[in-house]
């Protein structure tokens, strides 16, 4: 190897490299020309620690350790401002999401992070029926963070759940069961192939 | 009925603003025939509405002068006015342009006088001011419009007023009975300076330049300073007439952006920066200036004006693209909103009046020419031999600013006599 491409390997940024392998959408971070309208278009922004612009500079100047373990994309609302008013057409949201993706499965991300919580409860109740179980799911919610604020926050909701079940949005047989996907043993082979597929690319890429 | 007299040795310049103004002067003292075809009332287009040039903020009156005489002096150049090209069929050295002639109602008697415009009383929309100031329905588009006649307005053509304007004429130089006239004429080369516009300020939804009245475009920024202008030199906010004196220049408005222009348009930050002057000379140190900028294109010799602007105490740079503009409702003021890329510290300002900088968009649509020609994915013509013996001048080729599109004019013309000298050769 040359000194010059010793020197080139040297500096090359190995983080942004690593989201551009491993990050949904990760290839677009190089294209951010730092304008900033993305971290002053988020309604959520001023309580992100590093907006997206900044989230993209960080990944540049290779801040590994701060960007996966950042609260920030977890943040994200999906509200798709940024996108829309990006002047380089950046998917800034998705890449948002590819981030905290990526830290949760390094094991990175911050624990006990609501949203973070939320995905995995949200993904759990999903993926048993292929039918989301709004008693299991809200319940389940209710109780996340323990059992005396489940009670609380289940006393507080009372009204409202009456008035879903008097209006047939909920039932009560949902705690039995529940329903499902027509076809649940194809749902369950798809996402067990999806799984592998995935596997396949990690085991590649690392 | 209007005669061109002319050959396939006669060069057609397409545009009749500083480009084709000096693309037509040059190949005609080089001793070519020109027919140079305008479609406004006037010569000089926008070069005429600017106020001061960067960098010298010297006055575009003077070069306009120069070269109004120089076409007025040339027996070789034909010039016609509120004419637009609408066909030119044939190939390098022998087409037929089709040229239609809207009237003027007004002819060469005409000797500036303006008893006409004080005899009507109907009033418009002056495009020369981009409406922001009411023109009469017989009018002098401006102060030094060549050629130096004025212009009824067809939208009182059948009514008293166009009777009035008639009647005041001392000179019989009004002719209500003109019509449209189509000519037929050849040429040999064409020099295509159809120029620029100002990207649609209200297609960048997120500034309000639609909804907020103290939002306004450079260009009318530009009317606005000029003492000939709306508020005669006074730099006054739209919603109240209020003194303006903290001004925001919010930089890329539509340029480099994929939702809107692609391209840089290369002249928005020298034009704000110079624009900055305007306010600093006005109000010395109660001016306070903010130019919200992605970076400072202040290329070579520029770059001393921006460093100039940079040391004053009364302008502030602010490196954010400016996400939007809300409105203080109690006093009208803009308020900017976004986060500051250098410390990442979120924003929400408010200033008399925010000027955007809107970029440079080619004034003919790229659906809409007379004429095959290459245009690359920005609407700009791009030299190629396909385009026979069309040559673009000026800011139809690129985003330029006046320096470069004369010079890229002088260099079209050249292009141009090489055709017709070959087609004088092989005609001996």
């Amino acid at each position: 190897m040359s000194t010059n491409t010793a020197m080139i390997e040297k500096y090359r940024n190995s983080f942004l490299k690593e989201v551009e392998a491993n990050v949904e959408e990760g290839d677009w971070v190089k294209m951010c020309m730092q304008c900033g309208v993305c971290s002053g278009s988020c309604p959520l922004g001023k309580d992100w620690a590093h907006p997206p612009q900044e989230i993209f500079m960080m990944i540049r100047a290779g801040k590994r350790e701060e960007v996966l373990t950042s609260d920030s994309m977890w943040m994200c609302t999906s509200c798709y401002n940024c996108i829309v008013r990006c002047p380089r057409e950046l998917p800034i949201t998705h890449i948002m999401h590819g981030l905290a993706h990526y830290a949760k499965r390094l094991g990175l991300a911050p624990k006990n992070q609501p949203t973070m919580k939320f995905a995995q409860l949200f993904w759990d109740n999903l993926a048993k029926k292929g039918r989301v179980n709004e008693l299991k799911l809200g319940i389940s919610l209710y109780f996340m963070n323990g059992f005396g604020e489940g009670i609380k926050t289940s006393l507080k909701m009372k009204d409202i759940g009456l008035g879903m079940l008097k209006a047939k949005r909920m039932s009560v047989a949902e705690a039995f069961g529940g329903h499902a996907v027509k076809d649940l043993a194809g749902f369950q082979k798809m996402l067990k192939k999806a799984q592998e597929l995935e596997d396949a690319r990690l085991s590649q890429h690392g | 009925m209007t005669e061109v007299v002319a050959t396939n040795e006669t060069i057609l310049v397409v545009g009749g603003g500083i480009s084709g103004m000096t693309a037509a002067l040059e190949a005609a003292e080089a001793g070519k025939k020109v027919v140079l075809v305008e479609k406004r009332p006037y010569l000089g287009g926008r070069v005429t509405q600017l106020y001061k040039y960067f960098p010298k903020l010297c006055f575009p009156t003077c070069g306009l002068e120069i070269n109004q005489r120089r076409a007025k002096m040339n027996p070789n150049l034909t010039i016609l006015t509120m004419a637009e090209v609408t066909n030119l069929a044939g190939e390098a050295g022998a087409y037929t342009a089709t040229v239609k002639l809207s009237p003027r109602y007004v002819n060469d008697n005409c000797t500036a006088c303006g008893a006409c415009a004080d005899a009507v009383e109907a009033e418009f929309d002056d495009e020369y001011n981009y409406g922001m100031k009411k023109r009469k329905g017989a009018y002098l588009p401006h102060v030094m419009a060549h050629p130096a006649q004025y212009v009824l307005d067809p939208a009182i053509i059948g009514s008293d007023d166009a009777e009035k304007a008639k009647a005041a004429c001392k000179y019989d130089a009004i002719d209500l009975d003109m019509q449209e006239e189509e000519v037929n004429f050849s040429c040999g080369a064409v020099i295509w300076a159809t120029g620029w516009q100002p990207y649609d300020a209200a297609k960048i939804q997120p500034y309000g330049y639609d909804r907020f009245a103290n939002v306004i475009s450079s260009v009318e920024f530009e009317r606005m300073s000029d003492p000939k202008g709306p508020t005669g030199g006074k730099l006054l906010r739209p919603s109240d007439g209020k003194e303006a004196k903290n001004i925001a220049f919010i930089q890329c408005a539509g340029s480099r952006d994929r939702n809107h222009l692609l391209h840089c348009s290369r002249i928005c930050c020298m034009a704000s920066l110079k624009q900055t002057t305007y306010v600093t000379d006005a109000w010395d140190d109660d001016a306070d200036v903010s130019i919200y900028y992605i970076d400072i294109r202040a290329i070579d010799r520029f770059e001393d004006f921006y460093q100039n602007v940079k040391s004053n105490k009364n302008v502030k740079f602010i490196k954010s693209k400016v996400a939007s503009v809300t409105e203080n409702k109690e006093n009208g003021n803009p308020v900017l909103n976004g986060v500051d890329t250098e410390g990442y510290n979120r924003y929400a300002n408010e200033h008399d009046l925010v000027v955007l900088a809107v970029g440079m968009q080619p004034s003919v649509d790229q659906d809409s020419f007379p004429v095959d020609i290459v245009v690359n994915r920005e609407g700009f013509i791009e030299q190629s031999d396909s385009n026979g013996g069309v040559f673009a001048a000026g800011s139809a080729s690129d985003a330029l600013d006046v320096n470069r599109a004369v010079q890229h004019a002088t260099g079209a013309a050249l292009r141009a006599i090489q055709v017709v000298n070959r087609v004088a050769g092989a005609e001996g």
